[in-house]
């Protein structure tokens, strides 16, 4: 038995939802884990702890605190109808915004490492050459931190597709639209159709196996040295 | 080493074993219960426990995961799946001891309405198409959808209202979907409405005959076999006292003595 056309769909809807969350993250998170490794605040305790948060509470939990507050009375089902979006749960919206509180700590912690471990030293030597702070940030640290921000892309891709328990909670399984591989892989389980699930398990590996494979490479081949998380 | 020293112990080996003597008079059995049920099976086993003096340990989950972690010879003596079919695929797979399977419960359906705005009286609301979500449990998964489905082929409101389905994974995150609003509308279970004291103007219970009966299905698995704690209590779910406390849940029961199905 191969594939069904619903298990292409699903993959389909995976990697687009993935894609999608990985380039809102990085554009999103990279101002704040500057931020971070720049700071000498006294919030950046509080702020580095937060951000870990949703490693903390499992993911099912997160989805239902999430359906509660895009739900008509929560404060975010609020904002978005005065914006009149609508509501999040059960949208692919609903799913990217899910998943980007999900995978946060996985995309910031990789680049504010980087920038950390870059040190003050090459941006006060940019400094006495004139270069401006946008010039420095630029120039300087997002070069410097570039294994970072790979590494950071790899994990938040690969958490965002191996994201269940949240999915569950505020997709609502509407098949083209929330209806994601781990959902259906958790319905052929669930359905007893264990060689449907096996079948969609392995290509999904091999598939996820291959992307990450290529990326390391062309990682390796553009004179970077190796993938390593969190460094 | 003088021999006087010795004599305690046979003493306190015999101590010992009279520690552990009532737990192995009175049994101990592992049951996996479906979760719509867990509320009912609760107050069931407090009731056989007070009765028996056997101990229950009590398991809540999916009934698919159960059927999967029995398979992979789980530590569970007796099954209440939330549907039969698991229960018949466990009796062919010969992880059963026959002729102990037999419909425990069978479900009720409503149709419920979280918000002030919107009264559930019968099915013209479905038809009036006058809500943008309806949640109903997975027809692949759970019996309670396969239920709402059969409803809704029923009422001939499938079409109609496909594109708005969201569907739980199981009843109990169907009920969440319209606890929270974010379905207007959903088909979820009588028992959960009834176990949070929902007022009965909020929902319409849905009448049996337009949907094949839910039944939820008990087997004594092989592990129990020789267990007289399991096989009691099954007996014990049979009975008067544990059949009012399941009608008074919100479930119904096949009208004779439930009968070992074929």
């Amino acid at each position: 038995m191969l594939l069904t056309d619903q298990d292409w769909q699903a993959i389909r809807l995976t990697l687009h939802l993935a894609s999608v969350v990985t380039l809102l993250l990085l554009l999103m998170v990279t101002p704040l884990a500057w931020w971070l490794a720049q700071t000498q605040s006294r919030l950046k305790a509080p702020v580095s702890a937060l951000v870990a948060m949703p490693l903390v509470l499992p993911p099912t939990v997160i989805g239902f605190y999430l359906l509660i507050a895009m739900g008509p009375d929560g404060w975010l089902g609020q904002v978005t109808q005065a914006l009149g979006l609508g509501l999040l749960p059960f949208t692919f919206e609903g799913l990217v915004v899910a998943s980007l509180v999900y995978s946060l700590p996985f995309v910031v912690q990789p680049i504010q490492n980087a920038f950390e471990s870059m040190g003050q030293r090459p941006l006060e030597v940019a400094a006495t050459l004139r270069a401006g702070p946008w010039d420095r940030f630029f120039t300087i640290a997002l070069p410097q931190a570039r294994r970072g921000f790979f590494s950071a892309a790899v994990l938040g891709f690969a958490h965002t597709i191996g994201e269940f328990g949240v999915v569950l909670m505020i997709g609502g399984n509407i098949a083209g639209e929330t209806r994601v591989v781990s959902v259906q892989l958790y319905d052929h389980v669930e359905a007893l159709q264990y060689e449907q699930a096996h079948w969609l398990a392995g290509v999904m590996l091999v598939l996820c196996f291959t992307l990450l494979l290529g990326l390391s490479l062309v990682q390796k081949r553009a004179g970077w040295s190796g993938m390593k998380y969190g460094a | 080493m003088p021999v006087t020293n010795l004599l305690p112990l046979p003493r306190l080996a015999a101590l010992i074993l009279l520690l552990f003597a009532r737990p192995l008079l009175a049994g101990q059995t592992q049951v996996a219960v479906a979760a719509n049920f867990s509320q009912t099976m609760q107050r069931i086993v407090e009731d056989f426990q007070q009765q028996s003096g056997h101990r229950v340990g009590l398991s809540f989950g999916s009934s698919g995961k159960f059927y999967a972690q029995i398979r992979q010879g789980a530590p569970f003596e007796v099954l209440l799946s939330a549907d039969s079919e698991k229960p018949a695929a466990l009796e062919k797979a010969g992880l059963t001891v026959n002729g102990q399977r037999f419909t425990y419960a069978m479900g009720t359906l409503a149709l419920w309405s979280a918000l002030d705005n919107i009264s559930v009286q019968g099915a013209d609301i479905l038809s009036g198409g006058d809500f943008n979500r309806l949640a109903l449990a997975n027809p692949r998964l759970a019996p309670y959808g396969l239920a709402a489905m059969q409803v809704l082929d029923t009422l001939k409101l499938t079409q109609l209202t496909r594109h708005k389905w969201v569907l739980g994974e199981n009843i109990g995150q169907t009920y969440q979907f319209v606890a929270t609003g974010n379905a207007e509308l959903g088909f979820v279970a009588l028992s959960q409405l009834l176990a949070r004291n929902i007022p009965s103007d909020q929902y319409w219970q849905i009448p049996a005959t337009l949907h094949q009966p839910i039944r939820q299905d008990a087997v004594l698995l092989s592990t129990g076999r020789n267990n007289p704690a399991a096989i009691q209590l099954l007996a014990f779910l049979q009975g008067e006292k544990a059949r009012r406390t399941i009608r008074e849940h919100g479930y119904t029961l096949p009208p004779e003595k439930p009968a070992v199905q074929p």
